[in-house]
């Protein structure tokens, strides 16, 4: 894992200094609210319904057992006891008090950690892969790159009032663990003549208007990288939409002069800022490559795992991947327990989930953008002990992927842009399907649910979407088909008319229904969707 | 409004700033103001001519002057470069770096708090349009 040197802790230590000064003054009524927002939005605090809310940057969602447990000390101090990973591989706090913040951020820096840039109108948290560094599919670890972005993006003097927030996401493998394509910028770290550069996307997003991103550039080697991440993010800047907020991401842009267009400023304005010595050395990324090296893997290990306990066996083939070390595993820890709250986890829970890192992962986790997390590096000898400590925490949800496996924004219980409530919705989905095996028989089903048309929960990209309206006063709710944030990338397609809270619940039965009646062999719900086609879902729903 | 605040040994320049169209159409102006929207890079054949150019900031969160200012200062520009309207304290360290030497800003900036704020950051991750020396380079000399 990367480590701050003294560089890196002078500038958190500084940010936190600065905070605390923007806070006292705003206490002391020497700035008004409005020229405070744009202030503690860069520092990730929301005024929303209730209260305050921080989210905490976790970079590339990576981070050790000494993090973990201070995420839970903050849920214990100044929360509510509990934490909610969100689908931007952070975690946020919904109970937080504007007085506290700046001791928060004092408590976060004492571990390497900070809420910079995880809101406003700036380059957000860079994302990445969870199974950066563990995947068998991986070229390289992506992460070495995205920590380059996140130094560089940090406080950038020109990029730091865009036009509209801006989301990067890098990966290094051809499977898509991080909807790639759904973000302002997605970068492939892909080998070309024995060099790693980046093939780069540009003006993907959610939203109101979801787009794929297209891509841009095929090869950037790394000598170039950051240069012309600088010319992307020029041309944004200067020629983004600033008349309507609807209208300002990149994505807008780059969809109304086209992505040729796009491409030929960016590479006019690469051609300039080339000659600036923005890039750094080689031994830049191998220094910070080298913080990213295999942990020291034993070696000889077996590949067998007793799978005496049924359930055991349940939850190895179903949160279990796999990993490139012989004798190693992937686990995935479910924050979708039947009836919770997605993506919440509480004090003990995060601390449980801390220790087992200590203990059994080379003390590293990752936070998933389905807001789950991730054990990277497990012996398979030590499965079935993870897996009884886990199960004594509730943290033993065998249902990755499958149906109640669900993504699902804050929504009306306490956003105050939404339309409807998410989160009850997903609760009874999760209750409909509560039979494992019903679930299991169902597959691979990634359901979304977003409680505007924001899209928070990535509702465009669900292979079932449900997207929250206001239906003169009363919450009503749209069904999506189709959609998919990996690789295969897609945009879900809106059934038609739309429910009622339990009438969702109802057709999203019927939708599985169809599937379970016309899938071929070894057809997930997505890849049969992709054949029939919408009629027969529609018949059987609205018919 | 006061006098603006300078970053500038050189004495204040006294001719008024024209508009961008203004300036391009007549050849002895030494002082432009540029709207927001507007292309800096019109100015670039005409620098040595220049003591002042005044980027306009309608409002604070509109950030495409940043750019300007850091393609004048990448071109070469050595004059004046003043920011002005809706321009926040907590601002002025960034477009320092961007390169503005001069700062008029709507309301006024408490000196305290501005000096307190430019001295805050001993080190900067990336490098820009002023001398600070990005941390990689410290790193790896
Ligand atoms: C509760 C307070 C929240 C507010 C007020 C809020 C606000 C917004 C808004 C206005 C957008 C649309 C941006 C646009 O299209 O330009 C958006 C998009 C998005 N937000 Fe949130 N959000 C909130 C919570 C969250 C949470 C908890 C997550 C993570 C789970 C999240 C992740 C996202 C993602 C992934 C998108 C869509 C991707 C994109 O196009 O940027 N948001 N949010
Ligand atoms: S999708 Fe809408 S309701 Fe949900 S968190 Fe985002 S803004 Fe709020």
């Amino acid at each position: 894992m990367y480590k701050y040197d003294e560089y890196d802790h002078s500038i958190v230590a500084a940010r936190v200094e600065e905070f605390r000064d923007q806070v006292n003054r705003r206490l002391a009524g020497q700035i008004t609210e409005d020229q405070f927002k744009p202030l503690r939005l860069m520092n990730g605090l929301y005024l929303q319904l209730h209260a305050y809310m921080l989210r905490v940057a976790v970079p590339y969602g990576t981070l050790d057992s000494r993090q973990m447990h201070m995420l839970a000390h903050i849920a214990r101090k100044y929360d509510r006891g509990y934490g909610h990973f969100t689908t931007r591989q952070n975690i946020q706090y919904n109970w937080i008090k504007l007085a506290d913040a700046p001791d928060i951020l004092a408590d976060l820096a004492t571990v390497e950690m900070h809420a910079i840039q995880t809101s406003g109108n700036c380059i957000r948290n860079i994302s990445s892969d969870q199974y950066a560094g563990a995947a068998a599919d991986e070229l390289t670890d992506p992460r070495p790159w995205a920590e380059l972005l996140r130094q560089w993006s940090s406080f950038h003097p020109e990029f730091s009032y865009l036009p509209r927030k801006f989301k990067i996401a890098v990966i290094a493998a051809d499977e898509d663990r991080a909807a790639m394509r759904l973000h302002d910028i997605g970068l492939q770290v892909v080998e070309r003549g024995g060099q790693h550069g980046v093939a780069v996307y540009v003006g993907g997003g959610m939203g109101r208007t979801p787009m794929v991103a297209p891509l841009i550039k095929d090869f950037v080697p790394f000598e170039d990288f950051l240069s012309y991440m600088e010319a992307c993010l020029r041309v944004y800047n200067r020629y983004g939409r600033r008349d309507n907020i609807y209208k300002a991401r990149i994505k807008i842009l780059v969809h109304e002069i086209g992505a040729d267009k796009y491409r030929d400023e960016v590479e006019a304005e690469f051609a300039e800022v080339k000659k600036l010595d923005l890039d750094p050395p080689r031994a830049e990324f191998d220094r910070i490559a080298a913080y990213f090296a295999p942990p020291p893997y034993e070696t000889g290990l077996s590949d067998a795992i007793d799978r005496g306990d049924p359930d055991f066996a349940v939850w190895l083939d179903q949160n279990v991947a796999a990993h490139k070390a012989p004798g190693y595993a992937i686990v995935n820890i479910s924050l979708k327990p039947v009836g919770g709250i997605p993506g919440d986890a509480s004090a003990d829970q995060i601390d449980v989930m801390a220790d087992l890192a200590r203990d059994y992962s080379f003390d590293e986790l990752r936070v998933t953008h389905a807001q789950n997390i991730v054990l990277p590096h497990v012996r398979k000898a030590d499965l079935p002990a993870i897996w009884q400590k886990l199960a004594d925490a509730g943290l033993a949800e065998a249902n990755l992927d499958l149906i109640s496996d669900i993504i699902a924004c804050p929504g009306l219980d306490y956003c105050s842009l939404a339309n409807a409530r998410s989160i009850p919705v997903a609760q009874k989905i999760a209750q409909r399907f509560s039979d494992l095996g019903r679930q299991r028989e169902l597959g691979e089903l990634k359901l979304k649910i977003s409680g505007c048309i924001n899209a928070c929960g990535h509702h465009h990209a669900g292979h079932i979407g449900i997207l929250g309206v206001d239906r003169k006063g009363t919450e009503n709710y749209q069904l999506l088909l189709g959609g998919s944030g990996a690789e295969d990338v897609s945009l879900g397609t809106i059934t038609g008319p739309g429910f009622s809270e339990d009438g969702i619940v109802d057709a999203v039965e019927k939708a599985t229904d169809v599937y379970l009646r016309e899938r071929a062999e070894g057809e997930r719900f997505l890849d049969t969707y992709r054949r029939v086609g919408m009629a027969p879902f529609k018949e059987a729903i609205y018919g | 409004m006061g006098d603006p605040l300078r970053f500038r040994a050189d004495e204040p320049h006294d001719e008024p700033a024209v508009t961008l169209d203004a300036f391009l159409g007549q050849s002895n102006a030494t002082a432009v103001r540029i709207e927001s929207g507007e292309d800096a890079r019109a100015l670039l054949p005409h620098l040595d001519r220049i003591a002042l150019v005044e980027v306009s900031f309608p409002k604070f969160r509109d950030g495409r002057g940043y750019s300007s200012a850091r393609i004048l200062r990448e071109a070469g520009y050595a004059g004046e470069l003043r920011a002005q309207g809706d321009v926040l304290v907590d601002q002025i360290p960034l477009m320092r770096r961007c390169g503005f030497d001069s700062f008029a800003p709507e309301a006024p900036v408490d000196e305290a708090v501005l000096a307190a704020a430019l001295a805050r950051y001993d080190h900067h991750y990336q490098r820009a349009a002023d001398p600070a020396v990005p941390v990689w380079k410290l790193r790896h000399g």
